[in-house]
């Protein structure tokens, strides 16, 4: 029989206050980056614009596009290898060219230099001023929504220390995988926000076993004589194999969508590597030991009145 | 024998047999999103603003009509661009019969009332500006849907979003340019008596500012017969007032314009009552010229030699045979009642659909097997019961794809992907649980029964956050994103069924035969 963990027994809550050092560190990171580079990089989802994906029957040269999108007047072209040197994706923002014309535009300007050869346009997309605007507050909407549900759901089956201090976790993982996404420079689009979503309901569900461990060694073993730590330590050891486990086969699962799912789908396959191991470590080390250091600061609150009595 | 074995075993095979069933042939049953297979999706917004506008210029004419039958002389009576129109009456001791016309006026009541001036506004009320603007979009869906039937996509989808938007969806259609144009279009043929034609070289502003509220300056649209290049040149002045409209067609066809070689035209009959119209509106105005005017562009001005009885018209220009079909399809169909504007346009290739598949595909069955082995070497033979309700779960989740329609998109292959890593998560769970009992010294029967009991609740507590995300992506996403919150849920149900249910009675197959059992694969 193999076994990861046999009979494990971290002392993960004793360690908290590195781990929480680590989370900071880690979120400053990619909060910098963030401010570094003003903020994230919307992709035309959110941003608006158009975005023409072409590819070439042979690899062109940047500047050769370049220079045949000049020629019509998209100097302000962005232009990107996408996965292939063959392939490229030509973006424009909102602006006052701002029409679905300016694909056919695109697609004429790179036909009429004669000198980029052959070419097949992949993918067209233009999202107006109005819907990416719309998309943004649906955005902020979703994640609100869903980090709402879970304090609800937890907060109902467990208690409100326990919701409150999963959705911390959850989003201490938000803000890393967002810092990531920073820091390689990805874009924010539609799937990654789907991404952020689904890790929002990862991180969650480890979460859950863990408090719902917690509760059941309470009322099979009762909770006289040992300190709140130290259940909560248990519990997470208890579920320890079983929250590595399963984030091992989803990690294998993403990582491979990674490699091989394409480039439409990279920063989307990328968000999600990054939420399964925030996600996973946030559960070990942030969710339980907040809940050991709210109910620490309660009790310290409770007495201190006391004494503030006394010396009145 | 457990209990409830065999009944247990039927339910097993009667999912396995349903799910095959539906998935039969494999390549029909799914539905492939847009971006896997290729196509159009545009959302377009309904100009309501622009389109009241218009109602309430039509209404301030109206109204003036209704007031001039009483015979009470007005001095103007003009919309003021916020939904309502400037009544000024010639005299004020016309009042009374004036208000009173205006309370009986539909949709309008009048307000801001100035007796001394002889002077009132007409305001729109609010339940008529709801209807105005409902009317409005369901029409605009409704002719939309009959164009693009008419120009022959399969399985489309034209649906309303919200107050003012409408989804188009073209699985696989690859004439963007002609499909935008066959949508955006308004379709609106007016037909409009010529006061006077103008030099190209016109100063159109001031002549604009010259010209008495009933005459507009009208343009006609000219194209280069090489780039197809267009541009659009002052042509005349015309009565602002149509004396016909296209509502009253019955029916359109393409020829070859004998006049312009390589030039189509459209042929359009009007109905009984149109046709009649049209016979006096040429009968009355003979040796004039009348515009015929699409979109508010000029078509032809042609001049009237005689009353034309039939009904016929013909709408020349310099059309392609393409543009020609899009305009018969279009005048055929009838006019979207306010213009449109395309807010979204998403168009995916068939090149780059067959990509991503690929690419997916690659990714599933990649995560697929490496979950397998992983399940197997850590777990060995219960591994093995876990891989098999894994591949269970798969089928599960493709048969219930296709059994509800569901349309599977690059993100919905990311869910499935995503599904297998998580799916195994509940017999994971529910082995962790086997081996600790078994370690806290239980024999294998009772290890396997309070392993599956314990682990219960927290297989669907995990289960909860995962539906209520899937939820909440589904809620808000459109498109792709919603295949992948489709995917995420119906992987979820499946997985339950499969680790609960399909698990432990695996379990009971293989292990609970025996009646002392020593030992456990897990």
């Amino acid at each position: 029989m193999i076994q990861l963990f046999a009979t494990p027994n971290y002392n993960f809550i004793g360690r908290r206050r590195w781990a929480y050092l680590a989370s900071a560190l880690f979120i400053l990171v990619g909060l910098v980056s963030l401010v570094s580079k003003g903020g994230l990089r919307y992709d035309i989802d959110f941003a608006g614009g158009t975005l023409v994906q072409v590819r070439f029957e042979q690899a062109p040269r940047v500047a050769d596009i370049r220079r045949s999108l000049a020629g019509i007047g998209l100097e302000t072209a962005i232009i990107q290898e996408f996965g292939d040197p063959r392939e490229f994706i030509v973006r424009l923002p909102l602006g006052d060219k701002d029409s679905t014309a300016v694909a056919r535009q695109i697609q004429q300007a790179l036909g009429g230099a004669g000198t980029l050869g052959a070419f097949e346009i992949r993918r067209v997309e233009f999202v107006g001023p109005q819907v990416g605007r719309d998309l943004q507050l649906q955005a902020i909407y979703a994640v609100i929504a869903a980090a709402a549900g879970m304090l609800l759901y937890i907060a109902l089956r467990f208690d409100l220390k326990g919701g409150v201090a999963a959705i911390v976790a959850v989003a201490h993982d938000v803000l890393v995988s967002v810092g990531a996404l920073s820091l390689t420079d990805r874009e924010f689009s539609l799937p990654v926000l789907a991404a952020i979503l689904t890790i929002i309901g990862y991180s969650v569900n480890d979460t859950i076993v863990a408090y719902d461990r917690l509760r059941e060694n309470r009322a099979r073993l009762g909770v006289r004589g040992r300190p709140f730590a130290e259940q909560i330590n248990t519990a997470i050891n208890q579920t320890l194999s079983r929250t590595v486990l399963t984030a091992l086969t989803t990690f294998f699962a993403t990582l491979l969508l990674l490699v091989f799912g394409g480039k439409v789908l990279e920063d989307f396959a990328f968000a999600l590597v990054v939420g399964v191991v925030t996600g996973t470590y946030s559960t070990v080390y942030i969710a339980g030991a907040l809940i050991v250091d709210w109910t620490h600061y309660v009790e310290g609150r409770v007495r201190r009145p006391k004494k503030a009595v006394a010396k009145a | 024998m457990p209990r409830y074995f065999w009944v247990r075993v039927v339910i097993v095979l009667a999912v396995v047999l349903a799910s095959v069933w539906y998935l039969y042939p494999l390549q029909r049953t799914i539905n492939l999103g847009l971006d896997l297979q290729g196509g159009i999706h545009l959302v377009l917004g309904v100009e309501l603003d622009k389109h009241l506008a218009g109602q309430v210029e039509r209404a301030a004419e109206d109204f003036k009509i209704a007031l001039d039958r009483k015979g009470i002389a007005t001095r103007r009576v003009v919309s003021d661009g916020a939904a309502r129109f400037v009544v000024e009456l010639a005299s004020p001791q016309v009042w009374t019969d004036a208000l009173t016309v205006a309370r009986e006026f539909t949709g309008f009541a009048p307000v801001d009332q100035d007796q001394a001036a002889g002077r009132f506004v007409m305001a729109i009320d609010e339940r008529h500006t709801a209807q105005v603007r409902e009317d409005a979009v369901a029409q605009a869906v409704e002719r939309l849907r009959n164009r693009i039937d008419a120009f022959g996509v399969a399985e489309p989808t034209i649906t309303r979003q919200g107050a003012d938007r409408i989804l188009i969806q073209l699985p696989g259609v690859q004439d963007v340019e002609r499909a935008k144009a066959l949508i955006g279009q308004t379709g609106l043929l007016e037909f409009k008596l010529v006061d006077r034609f103008l030099e190209p070289d016109v100063r159109v502003e001031e002549l604009q500012r010259q010209l008495p509220p009933d005459r507009e300056v009208l343009f006609r649209r000219l194209v280069d017969p090489e780039t197809r290049a267009e541009r659009r040149v002052p042509y005349v002045v015309v009565h602002r007032r149509a004396l016909l409209t296209g509502a009253g067609l019955t029916a359109a066809a393409v020829s070859a314009d004998p006049n312009a070689p390589g030039n189509w035209q459209v042929n359009i009959t009007f109905n009984p009552a149109g046709a009649q119209r049209f016979a006096e509106i040429t009968e009355q105005n003979v040796g004039r010229h009348l515009a015929i005017v699409l979109d508010g562009v000029v078509n032809s001005a042609p001049r009237i030699n005689e009353r034309i009885p039939g009904g016929q018209a013909v709408i020349t220009g310099q059309f392609t045979i393409e543009e020609a079909r899009n305009l018969r399809i279009v005048l055929g169909e009838g006019a979207l009642p306010a213009s449109v504007a395309i807010l979204e346009e998403r168009t995916v290739g068939p090149s780059l659909g067959a990509d991503s598949i690929r690419q997916g595909m690659v990714a599933i069955i990649g995560s697929a097997l490496l979950v397998f082995i992983f399940m197997l070497v850590y777990y060995r033979l219960s591994g093995l019961v876990a891989d098999i309700a894994l591949a269970l779960n798969l089928l599960m989740l493709l048969a219930a794809m296709a059994a509800f329609g569901a349309t599977l998109t690059l993100p919905g292959i990311a869910g499935i992907a995503l599904t297998i890593g998580m799916a195994v998560d509940t017999n994971i769970l529910i082995f962790e649980r086997i081996r600790e009992e078994l370690r806290a010294g239980k024999t294998v029967r009772a290890a396997v029964d309070a392993g599956f009991a314990r682990a219960f609740r927290a297989i669907i507590y995990t289960h909860v956050t995962v539906l209520v995300t899937a939820a909440i992506l589904y809620n808000f996403g459109t498109g792709p994103v919603r295949g992948f919150a489709v995917t995420l849920f119906v992987g979820l149900m499946a997985s339950l069924f499969t680790a609960v249910f399909f698990t432990r009675l695996l379990f009971d197959v293989f292990y609970m035969g025996r009646r002392r059992l020593q030992t456990i694969s897990i």
